[in-house]
Parts: structure tokens; sequence; C-alpha cells
């Protein structure tokens, strides 16, 4: 096997053989366990820095595993599957560390970072899928993988919501995977490719594709959290936090979305979804969600319910992106993938922090916090801020971009759902930053742990203030080479100009 | 070296394991481990001879059909030898822990038995010889089933027999009437003789009727789940992997090669018939309050998918339900083993009861959740691929109706499989004294349920070995005319 | 209508009497005895349908069905009668249950 070939594989296989491992220490193997995780992670990211490398010098990584007559397991690194590979390692290496220090201590963390490698694995599987059988495969892993996290508490409200996450995301599942069936049956190939591979069928078999694309979209849509398939992220907020940061930043929302963005841009291609006329329904869909996300939020005391509702809304912001149908706009849902992540892992980063030093786990326990926890704070303030889309932070890149692409195809009426979005945003984040800062503190927090020289312990301090400082370097150096935007440009070039 | 009678010996060399452990109960394990080796060698004996030289007919004795008794073996009966063999080499191991020394001087002749008369069975060439071994692997299940003793275990073991001589004696009926028709028992020569006639038409129903009541498909299943259920958990692995497996082998051959022109009505009766299996079985798990019945619920509905192929009768979807039937019988032997560990360990099989068995009995939950993945037909497993396939194999011949039922029948088994899962992950109210569970019995539950694992990633090898004497039909059987949906 | 006709049609008549008794006798032994003359029912057709040409030697193979077919009713009555005993010595009756038994 070359290395071309074998680039993709070990990639994959970083995560998968290092989460395998830590299923085999005992608990008390804090030291092999913490170098099996950071180094697979460390590994991971050195070599999806080699892969950057050799795209940029014109290799192609490619590995195939034959899966079934015709149908390969197919690994392929394209300039899509690399935005979003850097961004789930980048931020699982950062998640890892945050996880090593909120669990210290508590029982079954074998069981947990087992799990957590395997749901990396699934994820940059994901990634790095060439067509949709193999894409289909992580994506399914990636649900058995993320179950164990969220019933970790060994609770009975944790089995619930553990259900709750089964039935919607093993209902979803089994739509795409049907629907994958059925567009094989007919087009004979499911290798993505920048034309997509439906255009000869568009004649004969118009309302099959129709129907196939509802089901992958709805199939795709329940892990992104579209309205009315979001049902199940609340309620898993009952998670451990590096969990909560892993489903909403890192993985599970972001393979569904990543996957609307493979179905319409390389599995239809833009072309075809126009003209089957869907692209319409799906980004009215997305505003319906960016809105409907964004008023629930706004009546959440529970701080993590309140940004799992924002998350709703946000990841939405992707499918827009790419449902508009436009070289800009699609720009900007691109590259939302990676801010999003990057935001909103920071703000449950912080979340976190409040919970497990002080044991804040509401927004209207959070008065004063601020000067109790000024890192931490400024962190959630950079990521909250960002989000509302103020510039010159990562949110506002995207906006901007969705705006003006949103002009540029006629389609004034996203105007509107931005600028109803960030008032919304700003409405359930403000309160929160000025509550925090300004708003006397309490004689005493709900629960408070000392962890000496810092605010709380530096691996839960580190991430969140590294995740913040990126959030603004994403969008002051927003044009520079090899910036996420730069990247999301250089994709939509693929799609649109033949 | 192609000399050696690998067929010969694979039925040979169980029954006489068996009769030794028999003859002398102090050296069962001795005995029966050889005995399960042996077979597995000859198995990859028989399977190297026909990878060389193609599908293979042996006469015994020397004397050929039409008067002598032939063997027979292509790809379809090597897969099922090498199931057999796999499921068997798992059993034998885990039976070590789990039988005292009294039990298992009973176990292992009737093991050995049962293992002879379905190495028998998948070598059968005429359906005189499948109708003996049918008879003879059905009373060494029934005396399994009653090993585990008690009202429950007993009335099972005495519904089970009814049912298994009654089916017999259809069978031999239709057997019958074939051999009044065309002067012949042997599959190949009734193949090219067989025309349709009333005769014909009555032999094949009356053959099916007894076949699908042993197969256990809907509505005749409702013996199956207190059988598989109240067995002993080695027997429970044994009879739902292989046993309900060998009358649907004979099935698949009759349809296959007798009659399968006709198939096209009797094909939609009998792919209703598995739909409402899926549906109806995988409810029923679901409302199961006990770990062991659940599971046989479960194979009531997994038997039903391989029911599928009939309507759709490509050879597409033909290989696409032998898949499922492979890793089926290697993921539920897991199931039932580690069902049978959890059993052993909290004293009772009562599903809200669990109380963290993941944490506390890791390596058979794990075994358990792997084999559920094949089951439920996700990714990377075995179930996954044959699933695939059907799917596949539905929308090509434009029945997508076929398809809701296999992706429903995916979603129920989803469900009644985490209900488990779901509950061994929580805490009980409860606290119960627990008893060890040897190593062997955990590890060989996750032996097997990783072999399901596996065949989800090696797919393109066991599908080659099906070409071997082209049960399926067609040399270009792997690719299918593009049907066009209207 | 040759004898051998009549031979044959008594047989589906002892097949169809003895699935009638299977079915509506509740106690063990009666369940076993109509299978046996089920059983009887199928080998009399076979051995019917063995002499197909009148005058003609019969065909000896289905006779050697036959024996075989025998063999083998004789060891499972065997063994039903042997899991009759042990029924009734778990259950105090010689009925299988309705319902399972806890």
């Amino acid at each position: 096997m070359n290395w071309d070939a074998g680039l993709p594989l070990l990639i994959v296989a970083t995560s998968l053989f290092s989460g395998l491992a830590i299923f085999f220490l005992s608990e008390e193997h804090v030291a092999a366990r913490t170098i099996l995780n950071l180094g697979g992670a460390v590994l991971k990211l050195v070599l999806v820095g080699v892969m950057i490398w050799g795209v940029f010098h014109g290799h192609h990584y490619e590995a195939r595993l034959p899966l079934l007559p015709g149908l390969d397991l197919l690994l392929r690194a394209d300039a899509e599957s690399m935005l979003f590979v850097v961004l789930s390692s980048g931020l699982w290496l950062l998640t890892t560390i945050y996880a090593i220090g909120y669990l210290e201590g508590s029982p079954h963390r074998s069981r947990f970072f087992g799990f957590f490698s395997l749901c990396v694995t699934a994820t940059v599987g994901v990634a790095l899928a060439g067509n949709l059988i193999t894409f289909v495969f992580f994506y399914e892993l990636l649900t058995l993988a993320t179950y164990p996290l969220i019933v970790h508490r060994e609770t009975e409200v944790a089995r619930r919501a553990g259900r709750t996450y089964l039935i919607y995301t093993i209902t979803g599942g089994a739509l795409l995977l049907a629907g994958t069936v059925w567009l094989y049956s007919m087009s004979g190939t499911l290798e993505f490719s920048h034309r997509g591979i439906v255009a000869g069928l568009l004649d004969t078999h118009r309302v099959s594709l129709i129907v196939v694309f509802v089901m992958l979209v709805a199939g795709l849509g329940v892990k992104a959290a579209l309205v009315p398939l979001h049902g199940w992220l609340p309620q898993a907020m009952v998670a451990p936090a590096p969990v909560s940061a892993l489903l909403h930043a890192v993985a599970v929302v972001k393979a569904g979305a990543f996957g609307i963005v493979r179905v319409v841009d390389d599995v239809y291609g833009v072309e075809a979804t126009t003209k089957l006329g869907v692209s319409g329904p799906l980004a009215a869909l997305a505003g319906v969600t960016i809105i409907y996300g964004s008023l629930r939020a706004l009546f959440q005391d529970d701080l993590k319910r309140r940004l799992a509702f924002s998350t709703v809304s946000q990841v939405s912001y992707i499918v827009l992106g790419i449902a508009i149908i436009g070289p800009i706009a699609t720009t900007g849902g691109l590259v939302h993938l990676v801010h999003q992540g990057v935001m909103k892992i920071t703000l449950f980063f912080c979340a976190g922090n409040l919970a497990e030093t002080l044991g804040i786990h509401k927004v209207s326990e959070m008065n004063g916090v601020g000067r109790r926890m000024p890192w931490t704070m400024a962190a959630f303030t950079i990521g909250a801020l960002g989000m509302i889309g103020v510039p010159p932070l990562a949110g506002f890149v995207t906006k901007w971009y969705l705006g003006v692409g949103a002009l540029d195809a006629g389609q004034e009426w996203v105007i509107y759902i931005l600028a109803g979005s960030s008032l919304l945003n700003a409405g359930y984040f403000l309160p929160v930053l000025y509550a925090a800062w300004f708003k006397p503190a309490p004689d005493s927090w709900p629960d408070e742990r000392s962890f000496g020289r810092f605010e709380t312990s530096l691996a839960l301090l580190a991430p969140p203030v590294v995740t913040a400082l990126l959030t603004l370097a994403v969008g002051l150096l927003a044009s520079a080479p090899f910036s996420p935007l730069q990247w999301a440009r250089f994709i939509t070039k693929l799609e649109y100009i033949p | 070296m192609h000399q050696i009678p690998w067929e010969v010996m694979l039925i040979l060399l169980p029954l006489s394991g068996a009769m030794a452990c028999f003859l002398w109960p102090r050296r069962t394990l001795l005995f029966g481990l050889s005995s399960a080796l042996g077979v597995g060698a000859c198995v990859a004996g028989l399977g190297w001879r026909l990878l060389e030289q193609g599908a293979q007919r042996y006469a015994v004795g020397g004397w050929g059909a039409p008067l002598g008794i032939d063997l027979y073996a292509d790809g379809l009966s090597l897969l099922m030898l090498m199931m057999t063999a796999l499921v068997g080499l798992g059993v034998s191991v885990y039976s070590i822990g789990y039988f005292e020394r009294r039990q298992a001087a009973l176990f292992w002749p009737l093991w050995l038995l049962l293992w002879s008369a379905l190495n028998a069975l998948f070598l059968s060439a005429d359906i005189f010889n499948l109708y003996v071994t049918l008879e003879l692997l059905g009373l060494a299940a029934v005396a399994l089933v009653a090993l585990a003793g008690g009202a429950n275990a007993l009335t099972a073991a005495m519904r089970y027999l009814l049912v298994n001589m009654l089916a017999s004696l259809c069978y031999l009926l239709g057997v019958a009437l074939l051999y009044h028709s065309f002067g012949s028992v042997d599959i190949a020569i009734l193949a090219q003789r067989v025309e349709a006639s009333p005769a014909v038409w009555a032999a094949m129903g009356l053959m099916s009727a007894g076949l699908l009541l042993k197969s256990a498909l809907f509505p005749l299943h409702f013996w199956l789940p207190p059988a598989h259920a109240s067995a002993p958990a080695p027997v429970s692995a044994l009879l739902s992997a292989l046993v309900v497996k060998a009358s649907f082998y004979i099935l698949l051959r009759l349809w296959l090669e007798i009659f399968p022109p006709a198939g096209a009505g009797p094909g939609q009766l009998f792919g209703v018939l598995g739909a409402a299996a899926v549906l109806w079985g995988g409810i029923q798990a679901l409302r199961q309050t006990r770990l062991k019945l659940l599971i046989a619920y479960s194979t009531v509905a997994q038997l039903g998918y391989l029911f599928l192929a009939f309507p759709l009768a490509s050879s597409f979807a033909w290989k696409g339900s032998l898949y499922l039937l492979l890793s089926h019988a290697l993921a539920k032997a897991a199931m039932f083993m580690a069902a049978g560990n959890i059993l052993r360990f909290c004293g009772h099989d009562r599903i809200a009861d669990l109380d963290r068995v993941a944490q506390r009995l890791p390596v058979t939950m794990t075994a358990f959740a792997v084999a559920g993945i094949s089951i439920v037909g996700l990714p990377p497993s075995g179930g996954f691929i044959g699933k695939w396939m059907l799917l596949e194999a539905a929308f090509r011949a434009g029945q997508w109706w076929w398809a809701i039922t296999l992706i429903l029948g995916g979603m129920l088994a989803a469900a009644y499989i985490f209900k488990v899962i779901g509950y061994a992950f929580t805490r009980a109210g409860v606290l119960r004294q627990t008893t060890r569970v040897p190593a062997t019995m955990e590890w060989a539950a996750l032996a097997l349920a990783l072999a399901a694992l596996l065949l989800g990633l090696v797919a393109p090898w066991p599908l080659s070995l099906m070409e071997i004497g082209l049960p399926f039909g067609g040399a270009e059987a792997g690719v299918l005319e593009w049907t066009e949906q209207p | 209508m040759s004898s051998i006709f009549l031979y044959a049609l008594a047989g589906v008549g002892l097949f169809s009497l003895g699935l009638y008794a299977l079915i509506v006798h509740a106690h063990l032994l009666r369940k076993i005895l109509a299978i046996n003359v089920m059983g009887s029912g199928v080998f009399l057709i076979l051995v019917a349908l063995g002499g197909r040409t009148a005058g003609v030697v019969p065909d000896v193979v289905p006779h050697a069905m036959v024996i075989t077919g025998i063999v083998v009713a004789v060891s499972a009555t065997a063994l039903a009668l042997a899991l009759v005993l042990r029924v009734q010595a778990a259950t105090g009756r010689a009925e299988l249950p309705e319902e399972p038994l806890e």
C-alpha cells in the first residue's frame, strides 16, 4: 500500500486504535490513558497537517476497500473533506484536553474515552468519505459511538435522553440508508463529484429523485437538528459537558450539516438541485429553523439548553448558505461549518467550567460571575459576540457572506432572516453578558470548588481561551491564505466554475 | 490430498465423537473438543477442494444415484457448513464453562449428534436423505431443549417435538408424491424431469408447509419462543443460529433447483409472510420483559427477512438473504451466549433490572452490543451487507414495498436491542448478589459477535464462495439487468 | 380405479384423521398416537405408489424408504413417550399448558 492510499487510512486509524486500546485500560491507569488520548489526537493533527500540505502540492489521497460488488469503502481527501477534517481533528485535541480535566476523578473514564475516540474516528470517516455509502457507513457508526457517551451518567434521565437520541437518529439513519440504496439503484454510482451523479436521470426519474432528496435531507436533518427534527438535541444536554461540545461543535450536528452539503453539492450537484426545485424549500426550512431556534433560546433559563437551541439555529446557517445556491452564499455556509464549531465549542467549554467550578447551571445564577472567573467569561463573551455577528469576529464573516450571497442570488428574504436572527441572538446572549459582568455577585456560589492558582483547573481553562482566540483569528485573518474563508472560496470555485 | 473424502468425514467425525462421548462420559471434553476441531479442519479441507475444483458430487460407498446415496457440495453447502463449524466451535468453547460435569456428559453426545445431522443435511443431494437428516436433527434438538429440566423447558420440548414430527410427515408425504411422479428423489434428476402438474403442486405445497413450520415462519412461529428461550444458553444459540436455518436451506434448494420458474405465486406469499414475521416478531420482541424471550422473538423477526428474497427471486436477492442468514447465525449465537452470561451473573434476565452490566460485565455486553449491530443491520456488520443487498434488489425489481419492511424491521430491531443496552447502562434500585462468569464464556460470545461484524468488511470473499457451482443461477449473477421503474 | 389408488386414498384418509386428532385432543398420549396414525398413512401411500404399473414387480425404493421411515417414527415416538413422562412428573398433567409457566 503506498503513502497516498495509506494516509487517509492512518488518519482514521489513529483515533480508532487509541480508542480500542483505551477500552482495555483499567481505571487507575491515568497516565497511560492520557498518553494514548493526547498522543492519538496530536498524531492525527500532524497527519492532517501533512495531508493539507500534500493536497496543496497536488497529491491525491485515496484509499479503497471493496465493500460490496461494485461498491467501495472510499476515503478521499478533497477540498470539502479537508475543511471538516481540520475542524474535527483540531477541536478534538482541545476537547480531549478539556475532557481529561473535566472528568478527573470521576468513574468509568476508560469507557468514556474509548467511545470518545470512536466518535472522532467516525467523524473523520464522515469527513473523508468519498462516496455516499462510505458516508452512511461512518454516519451510522457515529450514532453508535455517541450513544454510550449520552447515557454515561447511568441515571434514568440519561437513559431516557439516550432513548430519544436513538429514536431520532436511527429513524434518520434508516431514511438515509433507504434513500441511498434507492439512488444507487437508479444511478449505478454513489461517488461524490462536483457536478453530481444524477444529471442523466433528471428527465426520466424526476419524481423519484425528489423523493430521494427529501429522504436524504430528512435523514441528515435529524443530526443537523433541522426543525422539526431537532427534539433530541436539548434533551441530550444531560451528558457531561465535553460530550455536549462534541455533539454540537465537533461531530454529530456537524456530520448532519456536512452531509447536506455533500448531498446538495456533490451528489445532486447545484444544477440538478435547482432544476428539481428542491433548493427553495430547503432554504425556507433552514430559515424557519434559524428563527425558531433563536426564539426558543430566548426563554431558556438553563444555560446549556439555551446554548442547545442556539445550536439548532446556528447550524441552519450552513444549510441556508448551501440552499441559496450561489457562489457567495455557499462560501458563507461552508465557512460557517468551521466558524460555528469554534464559537459554539467555546461557549460549551465555558458553560462546563461554570458548572464544574461554581455549580452554576442557570442563566439566573450568573450574576457577577465575570469577576470571579474573568478568563472563562472573557472567552464566553468573545464566543457570544461572535454568534451575534459582531465584527470582526467569526460570525460576522459568515453573516456577511450569507447576506451578500442572498442578494447576489436575488433572495432578499434571507436578509430579513439574518437581521431577525441577529437581533434574537443579541436578545439571548447580551443579558447573559450583562449579568455576568455588571450585576453584583451573590454572597456564595451554588457549589464552589477551589483549584489553586487559576480560577479553575488549567485543563479546563486553556481550551476555551484557545478557541476564543481562534474565533477572533478566523475573523481578523479571514483573507489570509489557508484561513477557513479562503478554503471555502476555493471549494466554491470547484462547485460553480466549470 | 484431493482423494480424502472430506464430505464423509464431516458426517462421521462428529457422529463417532458423539458415540465416544456417550460411552466415556468422563472424557467428554477431550472427545468433544477434538471432534469440534476436527470438523473445523474438514470444512477447511472441503472448502479448499471446492475452490480448486468447483462443486463436488460424492457417491457414498461407490453407489451413485439413483439407487445409492449421493453427497453434493457447492458454494451454498460450503457456506452453511462453515457457518455451522464457526458457531459450533464457539458453542463448544462456551459450553466448557457453562455445564457442570453431569450435564456436560448429556450435552456433548447430543450436540455432536446434532452437528453430524446438520453436516449431513447440508451435504445431502436427495430429498429423502434430507428427510432423514431433518429427523435426526429434530430429535437431537428436542433432547437438547429438554436438557434444562424444569416444567417450562419440558413442555417447550414436548411442543417442539410434536411440531417437528408433524412437519416431517408433511414433508415425507411430499417426497412420496414427487417420487411417484418422477421416479427419483435426487435433486438434480428431479430438476431435469419436473414439470408443473397438480401432483407436483401438492407435493411442493406439503413439503413447503412442513419446512415453513420448522423454520418458524409467521404465523407458524408459535413454538419457537418458548423452546428457544427455555433451553440452556448454548442450546438456544444452536437452535436459533443453526437448526432453524437447516429447514430454510432445504426450502431454498427445493424452490431454487427443483421448481424455480413456478415460484412467482408462492414467492409473493412467502414474502408477505416474511414481512409479517419481521414486523410481528419485532413488535413482540419489543414487548418482552425477559431478555431470552426478547432474543427468541428477534429470531422470529430475523427469519422473516430471509423469505423476502422469494418474491424478488433475483440472484442478488438470494445472496443477500444468504448473507443475512450467515450473519444472523453468528450474531444470534453470540447474543444468546451473552444472555446466558447475564443470566448467570445476575441470577435473572429481567431487562429492567440489568443494573449496569455494561460496566460490570463489559466483555459480555460488548458481545451483545456488537451482535446487536449486526441484527439491526447497521454498518459495519454482515447484517448491513445482507440488508443492503436485499434493499438494492427490492429497488431494482421495482418492488419498493419490501424495502419499507426491511427499514421498519431494522428500526424495530434497534428499538429492542437498545432497550436492553439502555438498561445495561443504568443503575437499578436494588443491589443483588452476583455470580462470577468464566472468561471462556465471555470471550466465546465476543468472538462470534466479532465474526458477525467482520462479515461486514470482507463481503467480496463469501460472495465469491457463493459462486461455486452457481447455486443461485447465471454466471453473471452479480450483475443484474437494470429494471427501469415506471 | 385400481387397488393401488384405493390404498393411496386410504393412506390420505389416515393422514387426515391423524391430523384432526392431533389438533383436537389435548392429552399428549393421544397426540402421539395421532401422529403415529398420520405416519402410517404416509407409509401406506408410499408403499401403494410403489407398485406403479400392475403386474410388474413393484419398485422397491419406496419400501426401503418406508423401513427407514418406520425406524425414524419409532425413535421419535420413544423420545416423545419419555418426554411425556417427564412432563407429567414436572407439571402433574400430561397436557401442554396454554400459557407459558413461570
